[in-house]
């Protein structure tokens, strides 16, 4: 079974100036020890659609449809349920290391109080294991670091601490928000590297969310291109790279600056400005900032439609032909 | 990347061998800090002076403070033959034991309706402020409600239902200041559960309580701690507001607020009667203060 089965997800925000689709009929699926990455402009729903399954939406957002954990449906589940769950068999990276630490507590009470919490250890085989945690995330001189508190730890260092806490309860899941967005490049990768090391190690699930190709590329096996709340290609993550079907997963690629193509002079970049989510565009969301737009992507909207092996794409035009 | 094993170097490794690793609670390590804060650490030996002056001294005096000295009905200057040391006041009573004896009301007072006001100030605002919504309204507007209610009538109210009582009156100041503490806290807790923090909390499957228990309170603490010094000096005052309108500690019983107001009376002809409890007041308030102020720096990790 899919240890991830997200079907026919709508998430809808009521605002005072009316209510913003934020995510529209996702469906997505992902197996064991497998990772999917998520790709999209801001705004356009990629992060909602996992904090609807964790149940952490704002109090304005109401989701519809399934997301199933194992076979259990988690949306409209009570808190009890999501507590049992979440950080124990799923856990979630958050963007932004330096605030997602409580400034008051040390490092080891942090990570322990996971393991206590949904194991019941004891304080001390606790801090033993945060010890491992740790070093498994490769902080130099853990020991020391368990002492510390979450200021006197660097962005880089502290966002290790935040992959060791989600690695806790040894998840089946975990969901990455964009891990390596607040992060400068070289600690990106020794991030990057040390999720490989837990998914290929422990058999985790990672769902990689994230507006930076490079990070896809190099870690994730399935892609999920997502433009104004839905899912407009999705597939393997080679056959993506180097055939992208949809204009926009097109348009993504090119606007990725390359260092072998010399003297390619300006930086390609997709016109226009992502839609108005209270008023999506008729037909295709996409077709105001679409090159190959024709009349019937104006007014027929089109559905994810499989074009290969493992590959589906929602549009009409067929680009490599365009 | 190589293993952490391998960055360990044998420099290293001595060091986390001698090295305590065991871990320190957040009070262990504000107390420590705190004891570092040398204006802190004087106002904190002044004030366990002057507690422990007013807690065991009085039994070692030859009078006590509602014994009348009836051969000295007059104010009576200090002497040590008749063991009046800060002479009597016009009753005829010994005035050292009558200030101490006021120091005992006046803290204990002071220091439990603070208690009774954190106690509930803080549950209330942080549980306010962290569900929101209608748990939020109703919380608050009962807050707004209590605001209205004249501190006076309040007391009246309470007196004529339970009788007067020493208890009754930190529970009734402890009423009335706990309120500004609730929306003291709230506004603090508001600003705290947008905070990543919090979110990553949740996703990590704590319940509403212990994330309040754990991650909300222990950060609204420093702000809370400053209100607390403010709060004890105005529970003091508040105290001997209502004792000079009868309706607190009475005669023979006293508070400083009682003496300084009789002092006050008086201080053409005597001078050390309001002299000695103001003098031994505003110590105990300065100190607080001063306290206070080295609890916050304490409190906050980021100031180290």
């Amino acid at each position: 079974m899919s240890i991830l089965d997200i079907r026919n997800l709508n998430v809808r925000f009521a605002t005072q100036d009316g209510e913003v689709s934020a995510v529209n009929d996702v469906s997505l699926s992902l197996e064991r020890g497998e990772c999917l990455g998520i790709v999209g402009e801001s705004g356009s729903g990629k992060s909602q659609t996992f904090m609807a399954g964790m149940g952490l939406l704002a109090a304005n957002g109401r989701p519809t449809g399934k997301v199933l954990f194992d076979g259990k449906n988690l949306i409209g589940a009570d808190e009890d349920t999501l507590n049992a769950v979440r950080g124990d068999r799923m856990s979630m990276i958050f963007q932004d290391p330096m605030t997602s630490l409580t400034p008051h507590m040390r490092v080891g009470r942090q990570l322990g109080e996971v393991l206590i919490r949904h194991r019941g250890v004891s304080e001390a085989e606790a801090r033993a294991q945060s010890l491992t945690m740790l070093k498994r995330v490769q902080i130099p001189e853990a020991e020391r670091r368990l002492d510390m508190y979450p200021h006197e730890l660097s962005g880089g260092l502290r966002q290790r601490v935040m992959i060791a806490m989600a690695l806790m309860c040894s998840p089946e899941l975990i969901i990455a928000d964009e891990p390596t967005t607040a992060l400068d490049v070289t600690v990106q990768a020794q991030i990057l590297d040390i999720l490989r090391d837990v998914k290929e190690r422990l058999n985790t699930a990672v769902i990689l969310i994230t507006h930076d190709l490079g990070v896809i590329a190099g870690l994730a096996d399935r892609v999920a291109v997502m433009y104004a709340g839905r899912i407009v290609e999705v597939g393997d993550v080679r056959s993506i790279f180097a055939d992208p079907r949809h204009p926009y997963t097109r348009g993504l690629l090119a606007c990725t600056p390359r260092l072998d193509e010399a003297g390619a002079g300006l930086m390609t970049t997709i016109s226009g400005q992502p839609p108005n989510l209270q008023r999506l565009p008729s037909g295709c969301s996409f077709h105001p900032r679409c090159a190959h737009v024709t009349d019937r992507c104006k007014t027929e909207r089109p559905l994810l439609e499989v074009v290969g092996p493992s590959r589906a794409k929602a549009c009409f035009v067929d680009v490599k032909a365009a | 990347m190589t293993s952490s094993t391998n960055l360990t170097s044998p420099h290293g490794a001595a060091l986390a061998a001698t090295e305590d690793i065991q871990g320190r609670s957040l009070w262990q390590d504000a107390l420590r800090r705190l004891l570092a804060n040398r204006a802190a650490l004087a106002s904190l030996v002044v004030l366990v002076v002057i507690a422990l002056a007013c807690f065991i001294l009085p039994s070692f005096l030859p009078w006590t403070y509602e014994q009348i000295d009836w051969d000295r009905m007059e104010a009576n200057p200090p002497s040590i033959e008749t063991g009046h040391y800060l002479g009597t006041d016009t009753l005829g009573r010994d005035l050292l034991a009558r200030v101490l004896f006021g120091g005992q009301v006046s803290m204990t007072v002071g220091i439990l309706a603070t208690f009774v006001a954190l106690l509930i100030g803080v549950s209330v605002g942080a549980v306010a402020g962290f569900l929101g919504g209608r748990v939020d309204q109703l919380l608050m507007r009962f807050v707004d409600l209590m605001y209205t209610i004249p501190l006076t009538f309040f007391v009246i109210i309470l007196m004529v239902l339970f009788g007067r009582n020493f208890i009754l009156m930190f529970l009734a100041i402890g009423c009335i200041e706990w309120l500004t503490m609730a929306r003291i806290v709230r506004g603090q807790t508001l600003t705290l559960k947008n905070k990543e923090f919090i979110e990553a909390a949740r996703a990590s499957g704590g319940s509403t309580l212990s994330i309040i228990a754990r991650h909300i309170v222990p950060n609204v603490l420093g702000v809370v701690i400053v209100y607390v010094t403010l709060t004890i000096p105005q529970v003091i005052l508040i105290e001997s507001f209502l004792s000079f309108l009868g309706l607190g500690i009475q005669e023979p019983m006293t508070s400083w607020g009682m003496l300084i107001s009789e002092g006050a009376a008086e201080m053409e002809t005597t001078p050390r009667a309001l002299l000695v409890p103001a003098l031994l007041m505003t110590t105990t308030l300065f100190c607080f203060n001063f306290l206070g102020d080295g609890l916050r720096d304490a409190l906050d990790p980021k100031d180290r």
